[in-house]
C-alpha cells in the first residue's frame, strides 16, 4: 500500500504573533488577546501560559496577574488576523499543489508525491520562510496520516529541542510509540470529551493504548469515525485532504452588544448594521440571497432579569444583494418580534437560500426588472469600493446610526496595519 | 451612465475598431512596486533622518520582507523595543544603522542590543506638492 506523507503547519499563538509582527515593543513581553467585547482570553503568549492564565478565562479574573506582570492586553483585531492568515496560506500553497486550509491559523499539506528527501529540512524551510515574510512563528508536524501530524505538532510545541519541526516518518515504530504513550486520549484529534470518557472505561487512556486496541473490540465498540482514528494512529491514512471547502450556504452576522439595548431605535441600528455587514459579505462572494432570518435575545446568564428571545424568517421574492432591500425586510421583521421592557444583549442576521449572482433570471410578469437589478448592483459596487478604499463604514445607511454606543467593546484594538491606509504602521 | 449601459452601447453597429486587436491591460502600480505580495507591507515615515536618501517626513515606504538585508540596503529594523528606518552598513565585521541626515548619528549594533531586520525598503511614495 502507498504510504502517504502529510504536514500540518500551525501558527504559534497566532493572534499574539500578529500583534507582535507590528509592535516592536512587545516582542518578549507577556501578551494576551481578548474575545469580542473584551470578555475572555482567546490567545496567550508563551510567557502568559507559564503564568497559568487559561484559554477562555474571563479577563476580570486575570486583572491581578495583568498588573503584576505587565501583561499587554489587546482586543481582537480580526481584519489584521484575516489578512495575515491570507498571507500565510498563500505562502504555504507554494510548497505543495495539495493543501487544506483547516482554520485561520492551521493548514495541512500533502507531500506524498513530491519525492522530498529530507522532510525535516523541508519543514524548516517552510518555517523560516513564513517567519521572514510575515513574522509569524509556526510549528510543523510531518507524518503519514493527518492524525499523526497533529500529535507531531503538539510534541513540537512542548519540546523546544525539535526546533519547531518534527518528522515522524523518520522515526522507528518504537520511537513513535514512546511519543504516543505521552499523549492523553482526550488530546487525540477527533476524540471528544464524552468519547474519551467511554474509552477510558475500557482502559484506553493514551494514544498508544488506542493504537494497539484489539481489532475485534474496535469493530464491535467503536463508530466508523473511531475506527478511522485507530487506523490513522497506526500510520494508515483514512482521513483525506479536504481541498475544496463547499461554498458558504448561509452568511451570518451576529454579535453581543457592548452594553444591553433597551430601546427599539437602538435595536434598529444594531439589526441594520449587522444586516448591512452580512449583505456586504454576500456581495463579496458574488451571491444573492432569497431568505433572511433575524434574531434578538436577552442574556440567559442574567438569571434574575426577564428573558425573551425570538427569531423571524422572511422569504424574499427576488434574489438580491441590495442593501436597502435587505434593511427594509430586516426592519419589518424586527417590528413584528420586538418587545419593549427587556434588556437585549445579542442580535443577529442570517442570510440563506444563496444563489450565484450570475444565475439571475428576468421576471416575465413585471415586478422585477433586470435593468433595475443591474442599476442596484452598480450602486452597491460603488459603495463597497468607497468603503474598501476609505475604511469600513465610510458610507453607511442612516438607519444604522452614527454613535452606535451599543457597539462591541474593543478598548484595546491595535491598528488595521494592512487593510486601511490611514492606519498603516508609522515609524 | 452605469457600466451596464456602457456595455450595451458598445454593441457593434458600424465598422469594428482597428485598435481592438491591440488592446492591452492598463498599467498597474502594484505590478511595478510589489514583487512579492505576501511579504509586502506599507509603512508611513515620520521625521527627517532619511531625508538625503529621498525619504521625507510623511512619505509611505514599500517594505519587502522577502528580501535579505545586504550592505547599503535601507531597512526597517526592530531595535531595543522600537522600529527604526536606517541604511544598513557593514564595516570591519560590525553592523551599523546609518541615517541619511547629518543631524543624526549612526548606531553601531552591539551584542547586548535587541536587533533584527524587519524588512527591506524597495520604494518610497512621495507626494509632490
Amino acid at each position: 500500500m502507498r504510504r502517504h506523507v502529510f504536514a500540518l503547519i500551525d501558527c504559534n499563538n497566532f493572534y499574539v504573533s500578529c500583534e507582535r509582527a507590528f509592535n516592536a515593543a512587545i516582542q518578549n513581553k507577556p501578551v494576551i488577546v481578548l474575545s469580542n467585547n473584551d470578555g475572555c482570553v482567546v490567545a496567550r503568549s508563551n510567557e502568559v501560559k507559564k503564568l497559568g492564565v487559561k484559554m477562555g478565562q474571563p479577563v476580570f479574573e486575570c486583572q491581578a496577574l495583568i498588573k503584576q506582570h505587565g501583561i499587554q492586553v489587546f482586543s481582537s483585531n480580526y481584519s489584521l488576523y484575516a489578512d495575515m492568515s491570507d498571507r500565510v496560506m498563500a505562502i504555504l500553497s507554494t510548497f505543495s499543489p495539495r493543501m487544506e486550509v483547516y482554520s485561520i491559523d492551521e493548514a495541512f499539506l500533502e507531500l506524498t508525491d513530491l519525492c522530498i528527501n529530507d522532510l525535516t529540512e523541508f519543514g524548516r524551510t517552510i518555517k523560516s520562510k513564513l517567519q521572514q515574510y510575515t513574522g509569524i512563528p509556526v510549528s510543523v508536524g510531518i507524518a503519514p496520516t493527518k492524525s499523526l501530524t497533529k500529535i507531531a505538532n503538539e510534541m513540537v510545541k512542548k519540546e523546544p529541542q525539535f526546533g519547531g519541526v518534527l518528522d515522524l516518518t523518520r522515526l522507528s515504530d518504537q520511537e513513535i510509540d514512546e511519543i504516543l504513550a505521552r499523549v492523553a486520549i482526550e488530546d487525540v484529534w477527533g476524540i471528544g470529551p464524552k468519547y474519551a470518557l467511554f474509552l477510558r472505561n475500557y482502559g484506553i487512556s493514551t494514544a498508544k493504548d488506542l493504537k494497539y486496541a484489539d481489532e475485534k473490540w474496535v469493530r464491535r465498540h467503536l463508530t466508523v469515525t473511531g475506527a478511522r482514528i485507530v487506523f490513522e494512529l497506526r500510520g494508515i491514512a483514512c482521513i483525506p485532504l479536504e481541498e475544496e471547502r463547499p461554498p458558504k450556504q448561509g452568511i451570518m452576522c451576529a454579535k453581543t452588544f457592548g452594553r444591553e439595548i433597551t430601546s427599539l431605535e437602538e435595536m434598529q441600528e444594531a439589526i441594520t448594521t449587522y444586516a448591512a455587514r452580512a449583505v456586504e459579505k454576500l456581495r463579496d462572494q458574488d451571491s444573492l440571497t432569497s431568505c433572511l432570518t433575524i434574531f434578538i435575545k436577552t442574556n440567559p446568564f442574567q438569571k434574575n432579569s426577564e428573558q425573551y428571545s425570538n427569531s423571524f424568517t422572511m422569504n424574499i421574492p427576488h434574489p438580491t444583494a441590495f442593501t436597502p432591500d435587505i434593511l427594509k425586510y430586516a426592519l419589518e421583521g424586527l417590528s413584528v418580534m420586538y418587545r419593549e421592557g427587556y434588556r437585549y444583549y445579542k442580535a443577529g442576521v442570517y442570510l440563506t437560500k444563496l444563489s450565484p449572482q450570475s444565475s439571475i433570471q428576468p421576471d416575465l410578469f413585471g415586478e422585477f426588472s433586470l435593468s433595475q437589478h443591474y442599476k442596484q448592483a452598480h450602486l452597491m459596487a460603488i459603495v463597497d469600493a468607497i468603503n474598501k478604499i476609505y475604511g469600513r463604514d465610510t458610507l453607511i445607511f442612516a438607519i444604522q446610526g452614527i454613535t452606535r454606543s451599543w457597539k462591541m467593546r474593543q478598548l484595546r484594538l491595535s491598528s488595521h496595519f494592512t487593510t486601511n491606509w490611514s492606519e498603516i504602521l508609522t515609524i | 451612465m452605469t457600466s451596464q449601459d456602457a456595455h450595451l452601447s458598445s454593441v457593434p453597429a458600424g465598422f469594428p475598431s482597428p485598435a481592438d486587436d491591440y488592446k492591452a491591460n492598463k498599467l498597474d502600480l502594484d505590478e511595478l512596486v510589489i514583487h512579492n505580495p505576501q511579504a509586502t507591507y506599507y509603512i508611513r515615515v515620520r521625521g527627517n533622518s532619511m531625508k538625503n536618501a529621498g525619504i521625507a517626513d510623511g512619505d509611505i515606504v514599500v517594505v519587502d520582507r522577502s528580501l535579505d538585508a545586504t550592505h547599503n540596503a535601507i531597512i526597517v529594523a526592530v531595535l531595543n523595543g522600537g522600529f527604526t528606518l536606517k541604511r544598513l552598513y557593514y564595516k570591519d565585521g560590525a553592523r551599523y544603522l546609518v541615517p541619511a541626515n547629518r543631524l543624526y548619528k549612526p548606531i553601531k549594533v552591539t551584542q547586548g542590543m535587541e536587533f533584527h531586520v524587519w524588512g527591506v525598503v524597495t520604494y518610497c511614495i512621495h507626494r509632490v506638492k
